[in-house]
């Protein structure tokens, strides 16, 4: 069996953008007809089996599963806490700061869509994350999760001092650390998993 | 409580205890994926002491002090030999991330840094399969951009099997998450109450 597959040309975005890109993967997936019960339970929302990065991490179905819930409440819990745009911004920050074109292409795009604040949000990706995001609490944002992003992890009380001034309460603080974490899980399976692509 | 729990030094009923409780499917999921790589139903893709010495390997690259003492005292437990050779690979392989090279119009962004070499001693002693994740963990850890196709060639070449690389992927990626929480969890509860 192989295990990774064919290599192909493919079309690589030359910078990083808030339009839909494609993704494929290096190694091969589950084919869709060989998913089983188990397999599903892994993907938890049933129409991701239709998705390459999915079925492929659908290999280990019980870590897929968990990751996907722990996903979701950190991104789609909004009953308290940082607002949808923020939780946003802190995934497209990591990813802009580890180098993940392809999860910083949908982030940005949802930034954008949940804040309009698509200039802001374009000039983290075309400027990096040493830009001015248009405001204080934007920036402290970003401040936060480059500083989470670095190895060693340089994220202190100064950083926390300023999530504050911005008027963040625990939970939002909770928010900025989970969804700027998440991408440190996220940026590197897209990174080293395969590639994005054109669409 | 959990492993977050305990490497942040969170006590029941206390006001991060409580904090977390605002996400309780994330919180009981991060467990869930700790549990599904440490305790796994299948661990034929990846042994569990691959597990381990991965785990203790990048826990101490991230240099998390809480995480790297609990990974290390797991693979001390399994193999304390293979423990023996993890320290020492682990002092080769520190530096600061993340790193690496963009390619495209990104190009002049790129920053240069560390590839783990381990000399033959360690490799030998690591055996293929696990000097060839060490390399790989390596990558992912500190310059996760470098990837590409050819960098999953050795995987293949030292017999990791298409699920192996997940799980292994999986490990790196989710300690990424998992020490970076931690972190975040300890600057708040330092800071009292708000």
């Amino acid at each position: 069996m192989s295990r990774l597959t064919t290599a192909t040309e493919v079309a690589s975005p030359p910078r990083f953008t808030q339009e839909t890109l494609g993704w494929v993967p290096w190694v091969e997936p589950l084919d869709e007809l060989d998913l089983t019960e188990r397999h599903y339970q892994g993907l938890v929302q049933r129409p991701r089996a239709k998705n390459p990065y999915f079925r492929l991490l659908a290999r280990d179905p019980e870590v897929l599963g968990a990751r996907t819930k722990t996903d979701l409440d950190i991104f789609y819990n909004t009953a308290d806490g940082l607002g949808r745009a923020e939780r946003e911004l802190g995934a497209a920050v990591a990813s802009r700061s580890n180098g993940c074109v392809y999860c910083a292409s949908v982030h940005s795009a949802f930034a954008t869509h949940f804040s309009k604040r698509g200039e802001d949000v374009q000039r983290l990706l075309d400027d990096g994350v040493g830009a001015d995001l248009g405001d204080e609490a934007w920036n402290a944002v970003r401040d936060a999760v480059v500083a989470l992003t670095a190895t060693p992890v340089r994220f202190g009380a100064e950083h926390l001092a300023v999530l504050r001034a911005t008027g963040l309460d625990d939970v939002a603080v909770l928010d900025v650390v989970n969804s700027g974490a998440f991408f440190n899980w996220a940026n590197r399976l897209m990174l080293s998993l395969g590639e994005p692509t054109l669409s | 409580m959990d492993v977050i729990d305990t490497l942040s030094g969170i006590a029941a009923g206390s006001r991060l205890d409580e904090l977390r409780a605002h996400r309780p499917a994330a919180r009981e999921q991060a467990q869930a994926t700790y549990d599904a790589l440490f305790s796994p139903i299948d661990a034929s893709a990846m042994s569990l002491l691959e597990r381990y010495a991965v785990a203790a390997f990048v826990a101490a690259l991230f240099d998390v002090s809480a995480a790297e003492q609990h990974y290390a005292r797991l693979l001390a437990d399994a193999d304390p030999a293979i423990g023996a050779v993890i320290t020492e690979a682990v002092e080769l392989g520190r530096g600061a991330g993340p790193y690496g090279s963009f390619r495209g119009e990104l190009a002049a962004e790129s920053q240069a840094g560390p590839e783990l070499i381990l000399p033959p001693r360690l490799a030998d002693a690591l055996g293929v399969r696990l000097a060839a994740a060490l390399l790989h963990a390596h990558l992912l850890a500190l310059h996760p951009r470098d990837s590409s196709r050819d960098r999953l060639q050795p995987l293949v070449d030292a017999g990791w099997s298409a699920d192996g690389i997940v799980t292994l992927s999986q490990l790196v990626s989710f300690l990424a998450f998992q020490v970076r929480v931690v972190a975040g969890l300890t600057v708040l509860d330092a800071e009292g109450s708000h």
